[in-house]
């Protein structure tokens, strides 16, 4: 088995280092790929039911419009084992036609960035052309929230919060991490199977703190907070070009963490747990979702895909048709996606090594 | 008043939108594709739809959603053919009508059992969808009422539905469901995630087994290997009997049982977080408790068969409340139907908390389509039962490569994995095995089933009560202890007792004769091994995880009830129920063909898919089978051959599927459909 893997890692180099120089060439001609007549299958590590599957589907048909030759675009799902088995099936293929790309999402992100045994996939080898962000906002009962003094959450360290938690290395450790450093006491209700069945469990009234991605947020939360059930607390926020933490413009009137943290004594928004919490903000959420060519895959593919991508984004309607699915975040392609790729899979050893001991500590979770 | 003052403009609205030709052309077209994908077991409407989304894209929303909804609502309809016919369970909406159904085709009379079962699918959709228009404007504060004890106790209900099912030995019966429930907990636990019976070297375990591969393997295969090792077909009489109008009239004459379980089946399919999976059972058990004679259950009673019927197509619309009102998906399919949503039009439809506000005659329609879509199908259905209905006259040495093939191809894209079809084949040898030694199968599948939900509520109302708890010691009783949980408590007890009191005589999977002493109690002795080392791989998860909790609990209890069993047996003679064995007395015994000869074939299609993949396996497989077991001449075995291949190829081309690879394709890179 070892051999066989072996020869198809050398195989693999062999075709990766062969495209190259066709890349190299073919870069001097500019010619794009063109794949009438065929069809590309979009792999999603997930089940269809799911937020990448949601953002797939809006992405797949545009994106057959806009490809040259317009060829299907199938969205395929493979889901197991949190993303991991489908990234690393995505790992093991070599560039052939340009016919085969991928969906990664946070959730593929943060077992590569917290070093989970079962990542066989390197984010390196691999060529994004496009970059999806996203946001978050935190919410709080109405009884919660008129405890809070402005931005000031210190009246809040004293009560005792339900959260229901979709697993502790999940997407989720950003909002929990961003309470406890307020100085919150929230208790994580584990096994919720997504992020809907958290807000039920909120409306249900035995959580009593919960947080949803924008999109999720914008239909699922505001009919709450309209009819008084649900008051916002802070959004995650959204980052300037510069990497600063701003307001994030789906939500302008909403306060992000970071000015809530600097309004409240017991937060810091600089340090070790400051500088863990923003490296994994940023992979779980300005860089959620992110489509990449195999390894392997010549500049000419690299060009027309985000070529595509870039038609997509310019449609007249684009901002209408993607408002109200994706909400109104950047979609990014060429180097805006690299450098958010660059972030979104980097995070320094030492809010490495933060977060892991923190989740071994409050959890009990091991990553060795 | 106001409510309905408001409703019924949205209501007529609704018509208006739905009795347009071109709507209802698109409705028949979605059931027309929804019937032919629901007759494969397996693939069911998450399949349906996948296809249909690219074309959903900025589609008018009436006519995509008649479409989606066309196609979602046949799909507990039409997989009711494989349930009845082959005792397929097609999907978790139809695994109790393969208790009574198949046993009816055994009789001759599949063209009644499925008869009655659409006439009680049509009733139950309509009843729902009846339901439904008045209880989706009140519906919103009264889900919210069920919280997390009440979730449980639900799903407590449903696991004492093993009661009704246990079979002659009660304590057999909750071993055997407690046997499931240790199998639905393997993989990664929900709370920690540590690992149960599993390692991260050997990943295909790690998620879990997929219900497809549980439920084709407890039920499917061993009945296949029984009808094929006796080499007929799978009526035993020639000429079929009861005609569809007797199935008919065999459910208005039980109108009223239709309408009970179409009410269950609205109401348990409106909680979010439980789904469908336990409504037919609660409607079977209904069923049987309510049939003064219950003798005939398992034998092919037909109230057997209306119960769960009529329970399931109401459960879809119950169903669109969590899905419409608060934007969570009560099955995959709904949950692919809310991403579809989304695609329709500009995206002005947006489920969740404020569809009823902005898009009442949106929801009525939907809830209309649903309805209206059931009558449809029927109608296609009972008009096709009776032509359908004589496969079961055909030789089954005929069919069984062809149903091979398809539980194959479904038990594959439950995980896309090679081992899918090791896990099938290992299932359907313990299903062999229960079959034999007379252990509940539908136990072991309602422990399977409510395994994970059982899990997740009971950590979940532990802490959550813990935390109530805290606050003060009478808000956490009022928390534990509120009016829904108490009734819910009290039928528990009630349908317990009297479920234990009937078990005796109702022999879900007819009667069997004992035998010697080896064969059953070796059997004992390596489920009791297993679940000895289910505790204690348990055992040695840290303590501070929840994910221990529950499969000690369950392994501990079955290690008591195997302890009782083990005792009985060394203290009983062999003529006891409790060395029940098939081999013994009856068709198993006097088959023409071995169990291992038998098995061997399938075992056959197996390793020739890990060597050359699917489809040469598939090739080989089925040329031989039909050439050397069915004894046909050579061109009629090319024939079925190719016949085979090229149908599926063309569902997985259409389904935009993928075949098992094997190691050929390691070394060679061979073009679709060989890859």
């Amino acid at each position: 088995m070892s051999i066989l893997k072996t020869t198809r890692r050398v195989a693999v180099g062999l075709v990766a280092a062969a495209a190259a120089t066709f890349a190299i060439e073919a870069k001097a001609g500019g010619h794009g790929i063109d794949l009438a007549g065929k069809t590309v299958e979009w792999i999603i590590p997930f089940s269809e039911t799911g937020g990448s599957a949601k953002w797939a589907n809006f992405y797949a048909p545009l994106l057959s419009e806009a490809l040259p030759g317009q060829p299907t675009v199938v969205v395929k799902f493979m889901p197991g084992a949190g993303s991991t088995k489908g990234a690393n099936f995505f790992q093991e293929q070599e560039y052939e036609d340009g016919t085969l790309i991928f969906g990664s999402s946070g959730s593929t992100q943060f077992p590569f960035l917290l070093g989970d045994p079962r990542v066989k996939y390197n984010y390196a080898d691999w060529n994004v052309v496009l970059a999806s962000g996203t946001g978050g906002v935190a919410y709080l009962t109405p009884e919660g929230a008129a405890k809070m003094d402005g931005m000031d959450a210190t009246p809040l360290q004293g009560e005792d919060f339900v959260y229901g938690n979709q697993g502790a290395t999940r997407l989720d450790l950003v909002p929990t991490l961003a309470w406890e450093m307020l100085g919150l006491n929230v208790e994580s209700v584990m096994g919720i199977k997504g992020r809907g069945d958290g807000r039920l469990m909120f409306e249900r009234g035995e959580a009593t703190i919960d947080y949803q991605t924008s999109s999720s947020y914008l239909s699922g939360v505001t009919p709450l907070v309209e009819a008084g059930t649900a008051v916002p607390m802070m959004t995650w926020g959204s980052l300037d070009d510069a990497g600063n933490i701003v307001r994030d413009p789906t939500f302008p009137d909403i306060p992000t963490f970071k000015e809530i943290c600097d309004a409240t004594p017991a937060c810091e928004t600089s340090g070790e747990k400051w500088d863990a919490w923003k490296a994994f903000f940023i992979a779980g959420f300005p860089a959620q979702k992110m489509v990449f060519l195999p390894a392997g895959a010549p500049n000419d593919a690299i060009v027309t895909y985000t070529k595509a991508f870039e038609a997509v984004k310019a449609r007249a309607d684009f901002a209408e048709i993607s408002g109200k699915r994706l909400g109104k975040y950047p979609q990014m392609t060429g180097d805006a996606a690299k450098k958010a790729l660059d972030s979104g899979t980097n995070v320094s050893p030492a809010a490495k090594d933060f977060v892991v001991n923190w989740l071994q500590e409050k959890y009990g979770v091991s990553l060795k | 008043m106001e409510v309905i003052m408001e409703a019924l403009p949205a209501l007529g609205d609704a018509w208006g939108l739905i009795l347009q030709p071109v709507v209802l052309g698109y409705l028949v077209m979605g059931v027309v594709m929804g019937l032919c994908i629901g007759v494969f077991p397996g693939l069911g409407g998450i399949a349906g739809l996948s296809l249909l989304l690219p074309f959903m894209f900025g589609m008018e929303p009436v006519l995509g959603l008649a479409l989606m909804i066309g196609m979602v609502a046949v799909v507990p309809t039409s997989d009711t053919f494989a349930s009845v016919l082959m005792g397929i369970p097609g999907s978790s909406a139809s695994q109790a009508t393969v208790l009574d159904g198949f046993p009816m085709a055994k009789k001759g009379m599949a063209a009644r059992a499925l008869s009655a079962a659409f006439a009680s699918s049509l009733f139950g959709g309509l009843v729902g969808a009846s339901f439904l228009t008045v209880f989706i404007l009140i519906a919103r504060p009264i889900v919210l009422e069920f919280r997390t004890p009440e979730l449980l106790m639900i799903t407590i209900f449903g696991l004492s539905m093993v009661g009704i099912l246990a079979g002659r030995v009660a304590i057999k019966g909750i071993v055997a469901a407690g046997l499931g429930m240790l199998v639905g907990t393997i993989g990664e636990g929900a709370s920690s995630g540590d690992l149960r019976m599993s390692t991260y070297d050997f990943p295909y375990l790690t998620d879990g087994l997929k219900l497809v591969i549980i439920g084709l393997g407890i039920f499917a295969i061993p009945e296949i290997i029984s009808l094929l090792r006796q080499d007929r077909a799978i009526s035993q009489e020639p000429q079929l009997g009861g005609g569809w109008i007797d199935g008919v009239k065999d459910w208005f004459a039980n109108i009223w049982l239709s309408v009970r379980c179409s009410i269950i089946g609205v109401v348990v399919g409106v909680i979010p977080g439980l789904g469908g999976s336990v409504v037919d059972w609660i409607a079977y058990g209904h069923a049987v408790q309510t049939t003064k004679d219950k003798s005939k259950f398992g034998n092919g009673e037909v109230r057997g068969v209306i119960g769960p019927e009529s329970s399931n197509n109401a459960k879809e619309g119950g169903g669109l409340v969590p899905t419409l009102l608060f934007g969570i998906p009560g099955s995959g399919s709904m949950a692919i139907f809310i991403g579809a949503i989304a695609l329709l039009g500009s995206g002005q439809i947006e489920v969740g908390p404020a569809m009823l506000k902005n898009n009442l005659d949106i929801t009525y329609s939907i809830v209309w389509l649903l309805a209206l879509a059931n009558v449809v199908g029927t109608i296609i259905c009972i008009a096709a039962s009776g032509g359908i209905a004589k496969l079961t006259t055909i030789r089954f040495a005929l069919l069984a490569p062809f149903l091979f093939m398809i539980i194959s191809f479904a038990a594959f894209q439950s995980g896309q994995n090679l081992m899918d079809l090791v896990a099938l084949f290992a299932i359907g040898f313990l299903g062999i095995l229960m079959r034999r030694f007379d252990w509940s199968r539908p136990a072991f599948l309602i422990g399977f089933v409510l395994s994970n939900p059982a899990e997740t509520y009971a950590n979940q109302a532990v802490q959550l009560a813990q935390s109530q708890f805290r606050k003060s010691f009478g808000d956490g009783m009022d928390y534990i202890f509120s009016p829904i949980v108490i009734v819910l408590v009290i039928i528990t007890v009630i349908s317990v007792v009297l479920g234990l009191r009937q078990a005796k005589n109702i022999l879900a999977e007819g009667d069997v004769q004992s035998g010697s002493k080896r064969a059953p109690f070796v059997f004992m002795l390596i489920i009791t091994g297993y679940i000895a080392y289910a505790f204690y791989d348990a055992a040695s998860i840290p303590s501070y995880s929840r994910d221990r909790v529950f499969p000690m609990f369950v392994a501990g209890v079955c290690l008591v009830g195997c302890a009782f069993l083990i005792i009985r047996m060394i203290l009983k003679p062999e003529t006891d129920t409790i060395f029940a064995d098939r081999e013994r007395n009856g068709e198993d015994a006097d088959a023409t063909h071995g169990l291992w000869s038998t098995l061997a074939w399938f075992a056959a299609l197996l390793i020739l898919t890990a060597l050359f993949g699917f489809i040469i396996a598939l090739a080989v497989f089925l040329f031989s089978f039909m050439k050397i077991r069915a004894a046909v001449s050579t061109f009629y075995a090319t024939i079925y051959t190719v016949a085979g291949i090229i149908f599926m190829l063309g569902m997985a081309w259409l389904l935009n599927r993928d075949f098992p690879p094997g190691l050929l394709q390691e070394y060679a890179d061979l073009p679709w459909p060989f890859t």
